[in-house]
Parts: structure tokens; C-alpha cells; sequence
């Protein structure tokens, strides 16, 4: 690991402040994703801005029937949350489909969001990769794919977004609210929070520099049935080949989004509206235009089977 | 001045890199053509308090110090061990204010104030943990390597599921959850044996959960 420099922050308008004009600087958190990749030196920040004291800690219900989540919101005491579990269960669901019982005691909601792609090639220093070393090329393109993208990919680059909790975070439309080093707020969309990887694919994100995350609300409940469906090669703790994430109403309408598929987190809204008509129809709409390897084409009976699957339970 | 080929390297350079290359690395950076990568002139250290299996400790640790080696180095607890390194295999699960993590995965100065409960804060060799106790009993293991890790985890889940905390194998999450081998297995999937003694863990953990329901 290379050495940093370490300072605690004060409050979050300082942190983003500090983190704009120091050269190096990252935010951690709970660090589960950040220290893994600073052991391996992927990452090498300079200086560490501690955002643990920070009161981002709470879960409070909005104005409009919502949720509001601190950012520091760990990802047991989210998926444990009463409200959460009653309310929005495909968050729940997705949470705790995904790392460990240890990683999630530690891991964070705004920490989860911003987690890095788990492609081989970004791992391996040894490799070319787009992600890590902007313009190096990429290795994933006619290497081993088989976990990687099967659509909104780009000829530099074919990693996919990892994580399970921001599927369930897109299906619900939530909203990152962020403090920007000018001491100003901004609320992103979290359809607009993950980016595709273009030819820039170093950034996974929108967030600019030094704007940190505060908090992650919730619009009001959907109602309907809550559902996360996983496939990986585990039945634990491993990450996901496929996951669909769906709340399918009485009708037989309703929305989902796909993980494992995609640079962020897959949601076609036009494709919700073939949900009544049941899986294929929808996996059709939502999978046009997709680009597989010959490794990894699997994920796309696999994606319209889970949510065959869930569209089955879904009914009974 | 050579001009450099395609490849970089000038005619004179290549044909005096096999005299020079012996002593390159005791040639001070500014030698070099390369811009050198400004080292850190010290590596940053910090002080840092925290209370081990209820005991004070203050150490001042290179900020890039983990949990995990501020307690097997510095503090000499080795009961905790280092398995991956990188929060795959959870043999560095310690507790950490009542919750378990992985102290791999964690930085020392990120700890200021906390409570770390270690395998040695468990039990003694004389008063074993029930949890310690059981995994002898059953035979939880075969090499030990991922045993404190196992066992630090195992109370933790207990604590879990008495606190209601939900998991990926619950049919419904919003209920509470029950005590269960599915849950066992669920709960304990960040601990990897690679001796493969889980049926003997689960037996004991199976075991030290009832003992506690008594």
C-alpha cells in the first residue's frame, strides 16, 4: 500500500472542501472496496478524508412518505430497518443477498453506491485496462468475459457494475443528495448517477470532484411484491452473474431492473410496460441492441428466466 | 543529444544500460531521466486509543496500519488471524463495538475510541467461551487457522439473530428471523475453512446457540 495522509472531517461541507483541494484525495468510509484496491495499489490516494464521525448515520422519514438515508447508514442497519422491510423489501432483499455478514456490518450506503467493478482485468495490474489506466486498452475484449457486460458497453470497455443494493436503489427511483466543495447541495437522480463507459470508463460515476454523498432518499412506497432474485455461482457470497430486482402489482404490472448485466444498475422503463405480458416480451425490450461475448451471452436467457421466475411467484 | 527510437530508448542509452544497470538503483533519483514519483518523506504515523477485550491500549501506527495488524503486531494478540488480507476468507473477524468485521479490511486510526473484542477476549484456556467450548466438542475445525475468525463470527450471528437483523434466506424479511441450519450456513458464509469442517461448525454453533436459549 502506498503511504497517505490521514484527517478526520469535521463535517461533510469541509469534507468535500478538503477532498477539492488536496491533490490524491479520497473519502472512506467503511473502506471495504477502497482498502482492498489500495492493498493491490489500484487505488493510491495521497490522502484519506475520514467521513466515519460525520452525523450521516440516521434513517428519517421525508415530508412526502419517503425515506431519507444518511449516507455513513450501514447496510445491516438499512436492511434491518422495520420501515425498510415493510415497505420497500426488494431493498432488504438485495442488501442482504450480497458480501458478507462482516462486509455489511462495515459497508455503507454511499460507500455501496460508489463500489468499484470486480472485472478481472481492472484487478490485475498486469493487464491492460481502460478503467484503471485510461487509454492502456482493455483486456476483458476478447479475454474471459464470462461475468462481464452484455449491453451499453463500448470498445474501451466491458466491466459491469457489481453491487446488488443499488438495483434495488434504481427499481425504487431514488435520489443522491450530495454537498459539493462550494458548500452547495445537489440532488442526482440515480438513473443518472451511474454512467456507461463511453470512452471514459475511468469514471463510474457523475459525481464530480470532491462532492461527497450525504444521503439517499426513497420516494414513497410502491406497494405491490418485493422481489431480488440472485444467480451466481455460490449460493453465498459471491457476486452476481444476474440478478433482477422487481415489484410486480396485483395487475400484473409494475417495474424491474437488472444487476450484473450492464455498467449500472439495468432499468428499461419502456420495457416495464411488456410485464403483463410476461418475461420474454419484456427481456426483449430491455435487452435490445445487447452486445455478448461469446463467454458471457449465457446472461441473456439466464436475466429473461429469473425473471420468468419471479414473474411466476409473482402470480402465485 | 541521440534522438530516441520508436521504442524509447536512445542508441547511447541502450549501449551504455548493460555497464549502468548494476548501478541504477543506488543512483540517487535525480539521476534518473524519469521524472521520479515524489516518495513520502516519512510515512504519515498517528496516534490511536482503543479498548481490547476491555483493556486500553495506545499505539501510534503508520496510518497505513489495518486492524488486523495493529493487534497481531503491535499489540501481540495473534489469536486473530491474517488469512487473504482482502475480506474473502474472515479469519481477522474480530468485534468491534458488539458488531463483527473483517480488521483486514479496516484501518487502525479509523478506530479511535472503539471497543475490539478479540478471540483471546472470548475465554481462557481454562474458561473457554460456550461458543469455544462447543467447537471442541464437535470438532470445529482441522488445521484451527480459520478458527478464532470462525468463532468471533459465530457469537456475532447469534447476537444477530436475537437482534432480529434479516438475511438472504428468510422467506420473509420483514419477519423475525429463526434460529436455523440454513441460517447457520447463510450467516456464516464470509468464513471460509478450507479444511472443509463446516458440518462440524454448524453442529457447534448449532449447540452453543441452544445452550443459550436454556
Amino acid at each position: 500500500m502506498k503511504a497517505f495522509h490521514y484527517t478526520r472531517a469535521s463535517s461533510p461541507a469541509d469534507a468535500a472542501a478538503l477532498a477539492a483541494k488536496t491533490p490524491g484525495a479520497k473519502f472512506i468510509a467503511g473502506g471495504t472496496n477502497l482498502l482492498d484496491l489500495m492493498k493491490l495499489e489500484i487505488e493510491t490516494p495521497a490522502h484519506l478524508i475520514d467521513v466515519n464521525k460525520l452525523a450521516l448515520d440516521r434513517i428519517e422519514e421525508t415530508p412526502d412518505g419517503g425515506l431519507r438515508i444518511g449516507a455513513l447508514v450501514r447496510n445491516t442497519d438499512l436492511a434491518a430497518d422495520k420501515r425498510v422491510r415493510r415497505d420497500y423489501a426488494v431493498l432488504t432483499r438485495a442488501i442482504v443477498a450480497g458480501a458478507s455478514g462482516q462486509l455489511r456490518n462495515k459497508a455503507t450506503t454511499a460507500g455501496n453506491l460508489l463500489q468499484r467493478t470486480r472485472c478481472p482485468y481492472f484487478y490485475d495490474p498486469n493487464q491492460p485496462c481502460n478503467k484503471r489506466k485510461p487509454g492502456s486498452g482493455c483486456a476483458a475484449i476478447g479475454g474471459f468475459s464470462r461475468q462481464l457486460a452484455v449491453i451499453g458497453t463500448s470498445k474501451a470497455c466491458i466491466a459491469t457494475y457489481p453491487g446488488d443494493m443499488a438495483i434495488a436503489m434504481r427499481l425504487l427511483d431514488a435520489t443522491v443528495e450530495t454537498v459539493k466543495p462550494d458548500g452547495a447541495t445537489r440532488k442526482i437522480a440515480i438513473a443518472d448517477f451511474h454512467r456507461l463507459p463511453g470512452d471514459t470508463p475511468h469514471l463510474d460515476n457523475t459525481l464530480q470532484t470532491g462532492e461527497l454523498i450525504t444521503a439517499v432518499t426513497l420516494p414513497k412506497p410502491l406497494g405491490g411484491k418485493h422481489f431480488y432474485h440472485k444467480v451466481r455461482d455460490r449460493a453465498s457470497y459471491a457476486f452476481a452473474l444476474v440478478s433482477v430486482a422487481a415489484v410486480v402489482q396485483k395487475d400484473g404490472t409494475g417495474r424491474v431492473a437488472f444487476g450484473g448485466m450492464a455498467h449500472k444498475p439495468w432499468r428499461v422503463e419502456a420495457a416495464e410496460a411488456a410485464l403483463p405480458k410476461g418475461a420474454a416480451a419484456t427481456a426483449r425490450i430491455a435487452f435490445a441492441g445487447a452486445t455478448p461475448t461469446h463467454d458471457n451471452a449465457f446472461k441473456l436467457p439466464l436475466a429473461e428466466r429469473t425473471l420468468a421466475a419471479v414473474l411466476s411467484e409473482a402470480r402465485g | 543529444m541521440d534522438s530516441p527510437s520508436d521504442i524509447g530508448v536512445s542508441r547511447r542509452g541502450l549501449l551504455t544500460s548493460g555497464a549502468g544497470f548494476a548501478a541504477v538503483t543506488a543512483l540517487p533519483a535525480s539521476a534518473s531521466n524519469k521524472e521520479p514519483v515524489a516518495p513520502m518523506e516519512t510515512p504519515p504515523a498517528l496516534p490511536v486509543q482503543l479498548k481490547v477485550n476491555g483493556k486500553p491500549a495506545e499505539l501510534t501506527v503508520d496510518t497505513r496500519t489495518t486492524l488486523l495488524d495493529a493487534l497481531r503486531e503491535h499489540l501481540h494478540l495473534t489469536g486473530t488471524k491474517k488469512g487473504c488480507d482482502h475480506g474473502q476468507c474472515g479469519a481477522c473477524t474480530v468485534m468491534v463495538n458488539g458488531r463483527r468485521i473483517n480488521s483486514c479490511l479496516s484501518l487502525a486510526v479509523m478506530h479511535e475510541g472503539d471497543s475490539v473484542t478479540t478471540i483471546e477476549g472470548l475465554g481462557t484456556p481454562e474458561d473457554l467461551h460456550p461458543m469455544q467450548a462447543a467447537f471442541v466438542k464437535h470438532d470445529g475445525y482441522q488445521c484451527g487457522y480459520c478458527t478464532p475468525g470462525q468463532i468471533c463470527s459465530a457469537v456475532a450471528v447469534l447476537d444477530e439473530i436475537k437482534a432480529g437483523i434479516p438475511s438472504h434466506v428468510a422467506a420473509d424479511v420483514a419477519a423475525s428471523p429463526a434460529f436455523s441450519e440454513m441460517e447457520i450456513r447463510e450467516r456464516m458464509s464470509g468464513n471460509i475453512c478450507r479444511c472443509g469442517a463446516y458440518s462440524n461448525i454448524v453442529e457447534a454453533i448449532r449447540e452453543a446457540a441452544g445452550r443459550r436459549q436454556a
